[in-house]
């Protein structure tokens, strides 16, 4: 029953969907003011709807009705119950409804809060978001429908597979998922204002929280990728410039200049055609990614259930919304008049410059995704890795960074150098003294960690200077915000120049009883030994480690053999320390019944991820602040409001 | 990009011109500079029959794929460093590899190697193995036939 | 607001737009890029090798090119009983052949008492079976691995070649191979 009422849920949502297109576009026009107090009630209900369907799925998932298909084909009766709920978008058809319900679910959001922007920019806003989830609709009921049922229950699910029982790729999937949809909104909203010709503040100040939100998402999302990359691949790397991992950064880069570029909007009324752009081309690259990762036509080292047939509609939908978009933007463009001017030397031109360094990376990015793609038109093979990508964004990262020092200190509109000389001297001072020590003690490390080094602490620190002389308790919580992502920004810095300067590597073939120096570390080999799990059995080796003499910690790396379905994995070993981190990975045995061993001794490398999150922070505190101040604002307004009503009451 | 600059100031025209030129010399640097890294840096892939008619300079990143020769994996003393032939029937190259090799690498089975050119052998960083008993790197898929066959000859 | 007439150069304005194109085209053509992912359909369409091979088991005979030119479509297998996914499309080739398709198989590096008991315990739908200890017919029909499964046309000529196990959402494809080599 439960599966009848989710679908039937799905296809009264999608009906609504299309009516709010139609009425949203009719009420745009003088004939249908009719129509204009439907289409936010229509959002909000549509909303609903998904909400209830993707509701019924994880119900059908969490008591495992084995009548249908999908939850036959996914889950287990045996499952943990985490794990049957994850189960429910851990599949194709789940994270579609998934996408569709966070679209719809933020577009009657949207519908319920939004008072500030211009009633027409709105209508043609949820017009727009009826527009993009009506594809994802049809594909979800015409092709992958999630509620299908099977003609006889199974006897049990085949989701019982313990590889796939892991909480990183539980989670990991949705939380970009849900920053590519929160992108949806951002792209819904410039839409919208390029269709009423209403590209101004207003429209930048309801855009910004969704970019915000979604842009937090997206940063958490990318530093937890990063770390299960790190510790389940086994090669000491946190980041190998992989698609899979370039199609999370580039909606990142892109998400980044725009929660910029709104802010210069919002503030001071400028940057509007370049706002909308960048509102176009973040949901582009969440779409292209999306795309790169799911038709597979780039190969990956992550494994990827892949089908050229999905990849094929999710490329006609990014044709028809984002071929859409563009043209329209060529069109309107040239109608959105130009906004408030300011000098070279003001906060809006460190955004702008910022803007520039941010786009030129992703431009850096994708052109490297798609380089092996373009050449093998012209039969030739190649695949780019670090060494391209590496020089070439630090060539827009470092300036950025370093502009990243100075930007929040500026005035808006119009400032003077010799205001903030005294303030900038200060990180100025301390990459120049990191430099040297650097420089001095270490002659031996490349140009790019050691600069990464000084522009990482320069950063860390400079970023609290926009504090100075505030009223720490007065201050606003986007201040607060700002200064912390820019801050971890620098930490993660530090952290991946750290890695790439200082890790020690240490090989070795092992019997038991050896030693082995890693750095400050002494490693000793003190037993190997079968050990069982669910479905693997594998070899485990005893090693014991020993910082500088002191107390030892055991690690246990393991080199797992799998029995259903068949495959070979090993899994490393890790030990965390406040200064740094050891990773051991077990291998072979060789001929002569010694043991592979590969040790890492890594300075400092948890700053990295400690880093992404102290960014994702800062994003959740300025936020918060937003938020807050949206709501001020707004009862503000209705007091006034009120107060007028009562004041014509009384005459 | 032109639309985001205004000037302000004194000539608000000449700023504004500024900015767009600024902007544009950014990002026709970004394409030339990502143009030149590309045809640098981008690492091609060869197969033992390519790498021995027109060799690649020394020390240049190159991904090296084929077959594992049977009865040429040796594992030298210090029990990490092996050495072994990948060919790919026309041609045979030695390559050299320290550290831990992945699960599926076997004689007799395919294999890419990501690394450079030493003298006459392939030093290895990276060995990437095949996945499983249907996969051919992509690389590979145009192996004529023929080839094909004689490879698997040679492996056998 | 600055009251400026608009004055932007049109053709900046729709170079993302002229951007997107070059991208579409090129995932296009990756995309749908002929052999892409089927590194082997180069066989498709080419009649099979001539090939004798002696017979794996003592109840089933060996299996020639003669004997699969017969005139009616079948299907030729090529698995081993050391091979895990070929255990794993054993119940989709017996439904095959309950419904009437005619199957041939290709033992591939295999031991006879391995085999048997492969076969006993998941069942035996080959009307033939070959020994190919050589790989010397899984290579010349363009096999790269076990197990993969060819339609085969009246006349010899290999009409699909199918990678990997059959799951059971592949069986209608087959099905739908085979009655089309038919004509």
């Amino acid at each position: 029953m439960i599966a009848e009422i989710g679908l039937a849920v799905l296809w009264m949502a999608a009906a609504l969907a299309v009516l709010q297109l139609f009425a949203g576009f009719s009420a745009l026009r003088p004939s249908g003011q009719v129509l204009v107090g439907v289409v936010r009630p229509l959002a909000v209900i549509q909303g609903l709807l998904v909400g209830i369907s993707f509701l019924c799925l994880i119900s059908l998932f969490l008591e495992t009705d084995l009548s249908v298909k999908l939850v036959a084909a996914n889950s287990h009766s045996m499952k943990p119950f985490i794990f049957k709920l994850a189960g429910t978008w851990g599949n194709h058809e789940g994270s579609m409804l998934l996408w569709i319900t966070v679209m719809a679910i933020s577009g009657g959001v949207v519908a319920l809060v939004e008072k500030r922007l211009r009633e027409d920019t709105l209508i043609a806003t949820l017009a727009g978001q009826a527009f993009v989830s009506l594809g994802f609709y049809a594909f979800l009921l015409l092709s992958s429908n999630p509620f299908e049922r099977l003609p006889e229950p199974a006897p049990e699910g085949q989701g019982l597979n313990p590889l796939l029982q892991d909480v990183g790729l539980a989670f990991h999937p949705p939380t970009l998922y849900v920053g590519y949809v929160g992108l949806s909104v951002a792209f819904s909203f410039a839409i919208g204002a390029l269709i009423t010709r209403d590209v101004g503040p207003a429209f930048a100040r309801a855009m910004r929280p969704w970019v915000l939100g979604a842009w937090i998402f997206l940063t958490i999302g990318i530093t937890a990728g990063s770390y299960w990359a790190y510790y389940t691949l086994g090669w000491g790397g946190w980041w190998f410039w992989d698609p899979v991992e370039n199609a999370s950064l580039m909606p990142w880069l892109a998400a980044t200049a725009l929660l910029h570029s709104s802010s210069v909007l919002a503030s001071r009324n400028a940057l509007r055609a370049w706002t909308v752009m960048l509102g176009v081309i973040a949901f582009s690259m969440s779409m292209v990614g999306t795309f790169l990762v799911r038709s597979g036509i780039l190969t990956s080292v992550h494994a990827f259930a892949v089908d050229p047939e999905r990849g094929s509609f999710i490329l006609a939908l990014l044709a028809i919304y984002i071929g859409g978009a563009l043209a329209l933007f060529g069109i309107r463009a040239s109608t959105v008049t130009e906004g408030e001017r300011f000098s070279l030397f003001s906060r809006e031109a460190s955004l702008v410059f910022n803007n520039v360094m941010l786009c030129g990376i992703l431009g850096i990015v994708l052109l490297g995704t798609l380089y092996p793609l373009m050449t093998e038109a012209f039969d030739a093979k190649v695949s780019v890795g670090p060494p391209y990508f590496n020089p070439v964004s630090a060539i827009f990262a470092i300036p950025m960074m370093l502009m990243m020092g100075v930007g929040p200190l500026l005035r808006w509109r119009k400032d003077k150098p010799s205001r903030i000389t005294a303030t900038v001297a200060i990180p100025a001072l301390v990459v120049a003294l990191v430099l040297l020590g650097v420089v001095l003690m270490f002659p031996s490390i490349r140009i790019l960690p050691m600069l990464g080094l000084a522009v990482g602490i320069g950063l860390a620190v400079g970023s609290w200077l926009p504090l100075k002389g505030r009223n720490l308790r007065r201050t606003p919580l986007a201040v607060w915000g700002m200064v912390l992502a820019h801050c971890g920004l620098g930490v993660a810095l530090f952290g991946a120049a750290s890695e790439s300067a200082f890790s020690i590597e240490r090989l070795a073939a092992m019997t038991v009883g050896d030693t082995q120096q890693v750095g400050p570390i002494t490693v000793k080999l003190e037993g190997m030994g079968p050990i069982a799990g669910p479905n693997w059995t594998a070899i485990e080796a005893t090693i014991s480690a020993s910082y500088n003499g002191g107390t030892p910690v055991m690690l246990r790396p393991q080199a797992r053999t799998f029995t259903s379905p068949p495959g070979e994995r090993t899994e490393s070993a890790l030990h965390t320390r406040w200064n740094g981190q050891l990773y051991a990975v077990l291998g072979n045995e060789g001929d002569d019944g010694r043991w592979q061993m590969r040790f890492w001794w890594k300075p400092f490398v948890p700053l990295i991820w400690l880093g992404g999150l102290l960014v994702a922070f800062g994003g959740l505190v300025a936020l918060l602040g937003r938020v807050a101040q949206d709501v001020k604002r707004v009862r503000a307004t209705d007091k006034i409001a009120f107060r007028k009503a009562q004041q014509d009451m009384l005459k | 990009m032109n639309t985001m600059a205004s000037g302000g100031g004194i000539k608000p025209k000449h700023q504004r011109l500024v900015l767009i030129v600024i902007a544009l010399v950014a990002l026709v640097g970004a394409g030339l500079l990502a143009a030149y890294a590309l045809s640098n840096q981008a690492s091609y892939f060869y197969v033992p029959a390519d790498l021995v008619k027109d060799p690649p300079e020394q020390g240049r990143a190159i991904r090296l794929g084929g077959m594992v020769e049977k009865g040429s994996l040796k594992t030298r003393a210090d029990g990490i460093t092996i050495d072994f032939v990948v060919s790919d029937g026309k041609a045979r190259v030695p390559v050299r590899f320290t550290g831990i090799t992945p699960d599926l690498f076997v004689e007799a089975s395919g294999v890419v190697a990501e690394g450079r050119m030493e003298g006459q052998t392939f030093v290895a960083d990276n060995l990437l193995a095949k996945h499983d008993e249907n996969y051919v790197p992509r690389q590979m898929g145009d192996m004529t036939p023929e080839q094909a066959k004689q490879v698997v000859a040679q492996t056998q | 607001m600055s009251e400026e007439a608009p004055k932007r150069s049109s053709l900046a304005i729709w170079l993302p737009l002229a951007l997107f194109g070059a991208f579409f085209v090129l995932v296009i053509w990756g995309l749908y890029r002929p052999a892409d992912r089927d590194v082997v359909s180069a066989f498709v369409g080419k009649p099979l090798p001539q090939f004798n091979l002696p017979a794996a088991t003592a109840d089933r005979p060996g299996l020639s090119t003669a004997q699969m030119t017969t005139g009616k479509p079948r299907l030729l297998n090529v698995f081993a009983s050391w091979c895990v996914p070929c255990a794993v499309e054993a119940p989709q080739l017996e439904a095959l052949r309950q419904q009437g398709v005619e199957i041939d198989g290709v033992a591939i590096r295999d031991r006879p008492e391995d085999l048997n008991r492969f076969l006993a315990n998941y069942g035996n739908p080959f009307a033939r079976i070959g020994k190919d200890d050589l790989s010397e017919v899984q290579v010349g029909i363009g096999s790269s691995g076990v197990p993969e499964t060819f339609v085969i046309d009246g006349k010899g000529v290999i009409r699909h070649q199918h990678i990997g196990e059959i799951r059971p959402e592949d069986v209608p494809l087959i099905l739908q191979k085979l009655k089309e080599a038919q004509s």
